[in-house]
């Protein structure tokens, strides 16, 4: 470990309005090896890898290559170092071939044309350097490949780039398991040609499969940086080890558990496999998992958003089949949506148009839009006082109000439905603590009055201080269940396929 | 990160005084610049013929709105003004008694022609833009073969009477043309329909944010067409006020679709949806009639008409985005 880092970063810090994503983080990669960046949602992972790629620039902290400070200002001065990152999301033009692609905006030109030839020549020869040669036609539309295929792609393009270091960004939150089995065969032969990993995942077996050394990021800050492969327990508990908050509130009793409100059995589609699971009224069950576990898309599938392709569900013991959200709501289903701005609120209307939205969509198209079967505009302006949602005046518009009340007049919406079951998915994404520790106590008085609540969120603290229960998803199905107040470390391994190792 | 920045302190948001759209300081001012050029307009015949003439494209105006808001277009309504003029003068062949069922028959196709709209932009996915000009050309087309490319003089005078007619000795007024009566009523009704129903505020919603309606529960397909269907038919009630104007033509509409639009985006209906108002729609075509009676007054040829609505139409845009961005969008 003596030679020059080829990328170093040292006391990099990084502040956004009102919130600092990163804290004096150092972090350095070496030729040919692979350098595990791990950590939860929101840990500062993305920035980070965005500071190193020119994205953002930092506020303290220098970024040395090849032990030589760089002050990247755009992404092309980073590409010109020799920085290539893949993102989750691939930059690729689907209606263009992968040499198109791999050439895009540097095309190799002869007497004034195109030279399509040379150009296909390099791309086989790059995409033959690790073995996809065979896989992968430079002629082929990109569209054509498969998500696997597609990010070969990505790499070729980097290693055309004579990327130095290569960062990959949960690549394999796409992959099944071969296509996974092969991109870490194409990881183990970049190492080989010397080329810096940075790889950022959340799955331990990849940490151990591939990495050679490991910083893990909490906070925004470096919670721990370890020069071998540690026991995947170890590495987990710097990811979670923090202190639970006491702002949950109590848990269910058991007289307060009802009868079974909402089941499934056997369901599955395109994104689900074999899921089992019972809800009680009166209970929050809590759903854990990493991202593109198959959390959302079973929400989805019951809210009839994605239906359901087999299985049965059965809501207050009738079989019901929903392939709409209109009949999830109008059988007692309601969601808060991840995606607040994007699919929760119609931001230019108003605090009360947003609220009244739901019980308007079932009322009578010419009926008047104060009143309808479920509520009226007082009654609805005492939901939103009961939850206390501070605006100026209900008639503001509802992109000028936090983050913390504008999902409070979200949960309203519903609450004027009477919902059997309401499904939360991040209900404190992107809030205050003070709002957050108001939405838990809101779910829990929802559960008292007799509702089944499902609680979706990535932040694992929460979804164990305020689960009754709590159901563990891995690749689309669900894989083990904890009693409430379980060990962060536990769910973590399950959340992650860990299962053999003792938490 | 937004999130951060909002609850961090900032200057408190003074409670804001009810703001009022500044189309309607514009058509003030337009209406004095009138009068300052033609002291008659303060007269009845003045002010009522201005009402007459802007009837039409006020209804359209206010049917467009309902499209806008939803976060599409209607360019097909030209040329559906075009096709009811062309269709009835055909349907009722100079027989002044066919004149109810032949506007029956044009609000029929009115309907028609809004489903198709709506339906092809919600189930086909064609964005409204081209869905309404495919629809805009074929409208052309079909009054074209319907009237032989030759149409005749003018339609019977019991159907000329919604446009043309004016009744006399009306107290205080003196004269109410029958044009500005169902402007007004039409005007209140999508006014009604628009901002005191559940429909309206569900187009306001869809035209905001699609996904977040249907996850709400809202039917926006249903709202989507409706929008579009109410476009149409206020289409064919201008149609017939200026099948009442003049007489019968293939170019009647032309042009109406665009004019309906600048009219709707100077009353503040903001283009993709989510804002906009039936009033200021109204209001936004008379101020554009007025601009055009007041070139006339100056003496500007017609072609100066098309130029500056051209500019009227961007700069109202580059404002409402201007405004926007200032009040921190």
């Amino acid at each position: 470990m003596t030679q020059t880092p080829v990328i170093e970063m040292k006391g990099i810090g990084k502040r956004f309005p009102g919130v600092v994503a990163l804290h004096d983080v150092s972090f350095a990669c070496q030729r040919g090896e692979v350098h595990a960046l791990v950590g939860e949602n929101g840990a500062g992972k993305s920035t980070l890898i965005k500071i190193l790629s020119g994205v953002y620039q930092p506020d303290d902290g220098d970024v040395l290559v090849e032990g030589k400070p760089v002050r990247f200002r755009h992404p092309v001065d980073a590409l010109a170092a020799g920085i290539s990152v893949i993102y989750q999301e691939f930059s690729l033009l689907p209606e263009r071939t992968v040499t198109q692609n791999i050439f895009l905006g540097r095309e190799i030109t002869r007497n004034w044309m195109l030279d399509d030839e040379a150009m296909r020549t390099e791309t086989q020869r790059v995409l033959d350097m690790f073995g996809a040669g065979s896989r992968i036609d430079p002629d082929a539309l990109v569209s054509e490949l498969d998500v696997a295929s597609q990010q070969m792609v990505e790499i070729a393009k980097a290693i055309s780039l004579n990327a130095r270091v290569l960062v990959m960004d949960e690549p394999t939150a796409a992959l099944n398991e071969s296509e996974c089995r092969e991109l870490f065969e194409i990881v183990d032969k970049l190492r080989d040609h010397g080329t810096a990993v940075i790889y950022i995942t959340h799955r331990m077996r990849e940490v151990t499969r591939l990495a050679d050394r490991v910083t893990v990021l909490k906070d925004g800050e470096v919670a721990a940086r370890f020069d071998h492969v540690p026991e995947p327990s170890a590495i987990v508990h710097a990811m979670v080890g923090r202190d639970i908050a006491d702002f949950y509130a109590p848990f269910a009793t058991a007289d307060e558990i009802g009868a079974t409100v909402l089941s499934v059995q056997g369901g599955g589609n395109s994104a689900l496999r074999n899921i089992d699971f019972e809800l009680k009224a009166g209970e929050i069950l809590g759903f854990a998992g990493i991202q593109g576990a198959g959390r959302v898309a079973l929400a989805m599938a019951m809210f009839g958003a994605r239906p359901f392709d087999t299985g049965t569900m059965m809501l207050a013991g009738e079989k019901v089949h929903f392939t709409h959200p209109r009949q999830a709501i109008r059988a007692g289903i309601g969601l808060l949506p991840g995606d607040r701005k994007g699919e929760g609120l119609t931001l230019m209307q108003s605090v009360r148009d947003n609220g009244m939205l739901s019980p308007r969509a079932f009322g009578s198209l010419v009926g008047s839009h104060k009143k309808n079967d479920f509520t009226d505009v007082s009654g609805m302006d005492g939901l939103l006082d009961r939850m206390e949602v501070k605006a100026a005046s209900y008639d503001q518009e509802i992109k000028l109000l936090s983050g913390g009340n504008q999902q409070k007049a979200i949960v309203a919406r519903w609450l004027a439905l009477k919902p059997k079951v309401l499904i939360f998915i991040e209900p404190t994404r992107g809030i205050d603590v003070n709002a957050k520790a108001g939405i838990y106590h809101l779910m829990r008085d929802l559960a008292r009055a007799g509702a089944g609540i499902i609680m979706i969120s990535s932040d694992l603290p929460e979804v164990i201080g305020a689960a009754d229960r709590i159901l563990v998803m891995r690749e689309g199905t669900i894989v083990a269940e904890h009693k409430a107040g379980a060990s962060e470390t536990a769910i973590m391994l399950d959340a992650t396929g860990e299962t053999e190792v003792a938490a | 990160m937004t999130d951060h920045t909002l609850s961090s302190p900032q200057p408190k948001q003074t409670r804001r005084l009810p703001q009022i759209n500044p189309v309607y300081f514009i058509l003030a001012a337009l209406i004095v610049a009138i009068i300052l050029n033609n002291p008659n307009f303060v007269e009845p015949s003045g002010y009522m013929n201005f009402l007459k003439r802007a009837a039409p494209l006020a209804i359209l105006a206010a049917g467009q709105v309902y499209v806008i808001v939803s976060g599409g277009f209607d360019l097909s309504v030209g040329s559906l003004i075009t096709l009811v003029v062309v269709g009835s003068s055909m349907l009722s062949n100079n027989d002044p008694s066919s004149t109810w069922w032949v506007i029956c028959v044009m609000l029929g196709i009115g309907l028609g022609v809004g489903l198709v709209n709506g339906l092809v932009v919600c189930f086909l996915k064609v964005p409204s833009l081209i869905a309404t000009l495919g629809m805009m050309i074929t409208l052309n087309g079909i009054a074209f073969m319907w009237s032989g490319g030759a149409p005749r003089g003018y339609l019977p005078e019991s159907f000329r009477y919604f446009g043309r007619f004016n009744i006399r000795d009306v107290p205080l007024i003196q004269m109410l043309p029958v044009a500005v009566i169902v402007m007004a009523v039409v005007g209140f009704a999508l006014y009604w329909l628009m901002h005191r129903t559940n429909l309206g505020r569900m187009i306001h919603a869809v035209g905001d944010n699609p996904r977040a309606a249907q996850l709400a529960g809202v039917p926006i397909n249903r709202v989507r067409v409706s929008a579009f269907v109410i476009s149409s038919l206020s289409a064919v009630i201008a149609g017939i006020l200026l099948g009442g104007f003049g007489g019968v033509s293939t170019d009647v509409g032309t042009g109406y679709e665009l004019q309906a639009i600048t009219a709707a985006v100077l009353g503040g209906a903001q283009l993709l949806g989510g804002r906009g108002s039936v009033p200021a729609a109204i209001a936004g075509a008379l101020t554009l009639t007025a601009i055009f009676t007041l070139l006339n007054f100056l003496g500007l040829p017609q072609p100066v008409r098309q130029v500056v609505q051209g500019l009227i139409l961007i700069a109202a845009v580059a404002l409402a985005m201007y405004r926007r961005k200032r009040t921190g969008q």
